[in-house]
């Protein structure tokens, strides 16, 4: 591979952030609301191959399929770059979660009180991979208002992780909670090996 | 593009065409891994197509696989395997996102909190 001597370009060092929960519950609204730029959608074209399928019984039944994903970016200093990406709704797709997963400094789950459960699957994937996580119950008009400690214990979450309401239209609302979450992701950062 | 637009878009050439049959890029590019162009081609090199010239011109400033997918209408595997070709020949830097195990260096979260707090 062809390396460039660090010095002949400056590049910043991109994040990344996922907000992920349930089908309609505001991800891509949240990502819009805190980007510097307009959502973008990128594919990622999966052959069955991708989907774990361990067949070798040849191409003939090999099938492609489109996993959309919108993402947005903010421009945090020189030296680093965040892009927020919303994760993929069909759970079925955790390889590319897997991928998305993979280096994110934190996720966003977004919660829609009417459909809780719709949730469940974000939050069981980032308590076992380790992911540091934040829950943000989206505030939908004329959905029920619970208590966050309600939704918390409706959700069986540990004690330390933060829930709060939002508001995912709201640039100030999405900022907040992005605070908690990296604040929290930085007290459940491991300690620096020696 | 909408994404109305998006879902009727049929694509006359395949992805695959594109990347002359390759799924595999040789650089393990990110999502977030970001490009930018370091030597302007002159249109006299063999083996770039249309797409690595547009993958060139729109990276005079960094910019991410994703984005550079978003922009030209393409899947992200396909970017990958074209920007494989013009980091091999070296029309293009690479910027990785920090490794997994490197996510605990305390200037990023300063610098990701500040930038927030600015929005």
């Amino acid at each position: 591979m062809a390396s460039v001597p660090s010095d002949k370009v400056r590049m910043p060092t991109p994040v990344k952030l996922l907000i992920a929960g349930g089908f309609g519950v505001g991800k891509t609204t949240m990502v819009g609301a805190v980007s510097e730029i307009r959502p973008l959608r990128t594919e990622e074209v999966l052959t069955d191959r991708s989907v774990g399928v361990d067949d070798l019984s040849g191409v003939e039944r090999k099938t492609t399929t489109t996993v959309a994903m919108d993402f947005g970016r903010i421009s945090v200093g020189d030296d680093y770059v965040l892009y927020l990406f919303g994760t993929p709704g069909q759970e079925r797709f955790w390889f590319v979660w897997d991928e998305l997963a993979r280096g994110a400094l934190g996720a966003v789950v977004l919660a829609d009180t009417r459909r809780l459960s719709d949730c469940f699957p974000s939050v069981d994937y980032f308590e076992r991979r380790g992911t540091p996580f934040v829950v943000a119950v989206n505030c939908f008009e004329g959905a029920p208002v619970y208590d966050l400690a309600e939704v918390k214990m409706a959700l069986s979450l540990p004690p330390d992780i933060p829930v709060l309401l939002c508001d995912a239209r709201r640039r100030a609302s999405g900022k907040e909670v992005l605070i908690t979450l990296v604040q929290h992701a930085y007290s459940k950062r491991p300690v620096a090996k020696v | 593009m909408n994404p109305d637009e998006q879902l009727y878009d049929e694509q006359v050439v395949r992805p695959y065409v594109i990347s002359r049959g390759r799924t595999e890029a040789r650089a393990n590019l990110d999502l977030i891994s970001l490009a930018v162009a370091i030597r302007q081609p002159t249109g006299l090199e063999v083996g770039l197509d249309p797409e690595h010239l547009a993958i060139v011109r729109l990276c005079r400033r960094p910019l991410s696989v994703a984005e550079i997918a978003a922009a030209l209408d393409l899947p992200a595997g396909t970017v990958r395997v074209l920007l494989g070709d013009l980091l091999d020949s070296g029309f293009v830097a690479v910027q990785d996102p920090q490794p997994e195990v490197d996510v605990l260096d305390e200037r990023m979260y300063r610098a990701v909190l500040d930038g927030l707090r600015a929005l």
